[in-house]
């Protein structure tokens, strides 16, 4: 049934994909492929073009290109092997077996089928589109995403337009404001549906203060005018339920609309393959591993929940990597019926807290250390971040600030969980429960 | 006595600070929650910097743009003379990360290097 049999292909050659593929090789698996659908490794960060990457991974700040090209120089002198120009179209497997099948094509071998024992999957997100934002008005040329957008300007070297509104203060419609006014286009204003901005306070700062652009908080877009192109949009200002409130209206003319309204992890694949999904992250549903529902197929980076930084990016498709690696090596024994059953602890996320990354927690096979990812709903002032086991307290944080633009975490000790596990179980708790929520301080 | 409002970008609590200033000197810096608030402020006010990104054109590449940053932070009020003088640039394909675009660009002292790699077309990728 397949042209190729292969230990590891790695879905995606982006920082995640280029990450987890050095961390597998490093961790002795050389038997592997990477499959980038764009003619480039390197994923978005080749039209990131601004600073701020890599102070946590590289003690320095790098562009995106440059951050990029530190991570295909690392995985070309391990020698992974990769295909670019390549689509993956199809993801399946055999329960009986345990293979994946990855269904892919290009140009020169066309349609081609490789059995793989393991899978990651790297493949990224991808921006909410205007059809999913319900904006009323023609479809005029004009509005663009801000990612499309930032691909003319810094990729292909041409300006979308000269008078732009931004809708959305998401972090790529923050720095395509300061591009595209740094390029001669006038960035009128930029509306934010919230009562928060979703970007970083750097990007507001340095993207939009620096240059005098406004942003208009609890704003929204009521009507673009313009048949042909697009000669205005109209704002206003949302009561507490996101409703325009009427007589707030406000018109600027414009030639370009560019969205910046949140990403959506890019998970047809791993629908495909029938990987257990969050439908608070649209990601998959994950172990302490990385492991998805099914076995030997990890997710990490912006498939599995979108990021603020590349660095934590890269670091958690390093834990995808290494897993994948032990998995491949046996040291994973999920199918090996001799072995007690393993302690599977949920992790709870109520009270303001959205979800967790992951999801799950076998203290069996979990590192000494493990970081838990989250964000949460709201902002939050002067809280605390509780987290339990059970009943049992096991750390309160006093958090000055949270806010859902910012992802949080913890770290979680393999020792003080194996002990509580052992003490849930010893008392007759089957499923122990772990719990993160915003608490009031004390 | 000259008074500025901002921002501070140490961390996601965003205070909003308030300076005094005479003759150019700080003498007093308020709204900050912490001494990182109270460095940003005094920077930001007396000495403000930036690295600059941007891109230029490049003939013959396998894209039509080349990514460019300053080396080091420039004096914030000098982005736009860079941006000026840097679209004057045409670089010619192959160009690499760490080549140097223009040095001394605009004057600042400091030179704009590229920071993605541009492949001449039919070099394959």
């Amino acid at each position: 049934m397949s042209d190729r049999k292969l230990d590891l292909v790695i879905i995606g050659g982006g920082p995640a994909g280029l990450a987890a593929a050095a961390a597998a090789s490093e961790a002795g698996v050389k038997d592997l492929l990477v499959i980038e659908r764009d003619r480039k490794l390197g994923g978005i960060l080749n039209q990131c073009i601004h600073n701020g990457f890599g102070l946590h991974t590289f003690k320095e700040e790098l562009t995106g290109p440059e951050y990029a090209d530190r991570y295909i120089k690392k995985t070309q002198a391990l020698g992974v092997p990769f295909l670019t120009d390549t689509m993956v179209v199809d993801l399946s497997w055999d329960q009986e077996t345990g293979a994946k099948f990855v269904t892919a094509m290009n140009k020169e071998s066309g349609l081609f089928v490789i059995e793989a024992k393991a899978v990651i999957l790297a493949m990224g997100c991808r921006e909410r589109a205007r059809g999913a934002l319900n904006i009323p008005g023609y479809r005029p040329a004009g509005i663009y995403s801000a990612g499309t957008a930032q691909y003319y300007v810094n990729i292909e070297g041409r300006m979308p337009g000269k008078e732009v509104v931004i809708l959305g203060s998401g972090d790529i419609g923050l720095i395509m404001a300061r591009r595209m006014t740094l390029e001669g286009a006038k960035v009128k204003v930029v509306a934010e549906l919230m009562p928060y901005s979703g970007g970083l306070k750097r990007n507001i700062v340095q993207c939009l203060n620096d240059f005098d652009i406004p942003l208009k908080l609890s704003h929204t877009l009521v009507d673009i005018k313009g048949k042909k192109r697009v000669e205005g949009v109209t704002i206003a200002q949302v009561d507490e339920n996101r409703k325009p409130i009427p007589g707030t209206e406000e018109y600027y003319s414009c030639d370009t609309l560019l969205l910046s309204c949140g990403l959506i992890p890019e998970n047809e694949l791993s629908l495909m393959l029938g990987v257990e999904m969050s439908p608070v992250t649209g990601g998959a549903l994950v172990n302490e591993s990385l492991e998805t529902s099914i076995p030997g197929v990890y997710a990490c980076g912006n498939v599995l929940h979108v990021h603020d930084l590349v660095d934590y990016v890269s670091g958690e498709a390093d834990t995808a990597g290494r897993n994948a690696a032990a998995f491949l090596q046996g040291a994973q024994t999920q199918n090996d019926t001799n072995v007690k059953k393993e302690t599977e602890i949920k992790i709870r996320t109520v009270d303001g807290v959205r979800y967790s990354v992951p999801a799950t927690v076998r203290p069996e096979h979990m590192s000494d250390m493990l970081t838990v990812r989250f964000r949460v709903g709201n902002e939050y002032r002067d809280k605390v971040l509780a987290v339990y086991f059970e009943d049992e307290p096991l750390m309160k944080l006093p958090k000055r600030i949270m806010a859902p633009g910012e992802m949080e975490q913890i770290i979680l000790q393999k020792k003080k969980l194996e002990e509580l596990a052992e003490k849930a179980l010893a008392a007759g708790v089957s499923a122990p429960q772990i719990t993160i929520r915003v608490e009031e301080k004390a | 006595m000259e008074t500025r409002e901002l921002t501070c970008i140490r961390c996601p609590m965003g205070c909003q600070i308030r300076v005094e200033l005479e003759g150019g000197e700080v003498k007093s810096i308020t709204g900050n929650t912490c001494p990182r608030g109270a460095d940003y402020a005094a920077q930001e006010v007396t000495n403000p910097t930036r690295t600059l990104t941007s891109s230029v054109r490049v003939r013959g590449g396998d894209q039509a743009a080349a990514s460019v940053k300053t080396r080091t932070e420039i004096p914030k009020e000098r982005m736009m003379d860079i941006i000026r003088a840097i679209k004057e640039i045409e670089l010619t394909a192959p160009v690499h990360i760490g080549d140097i675009v223009c040095p001394d660009v605009a004057g600042t002292g400091v030179d704009m290097i590229a920071t993605s790699n541009v492949l001449t077309v039919g070099d394959g990728s």
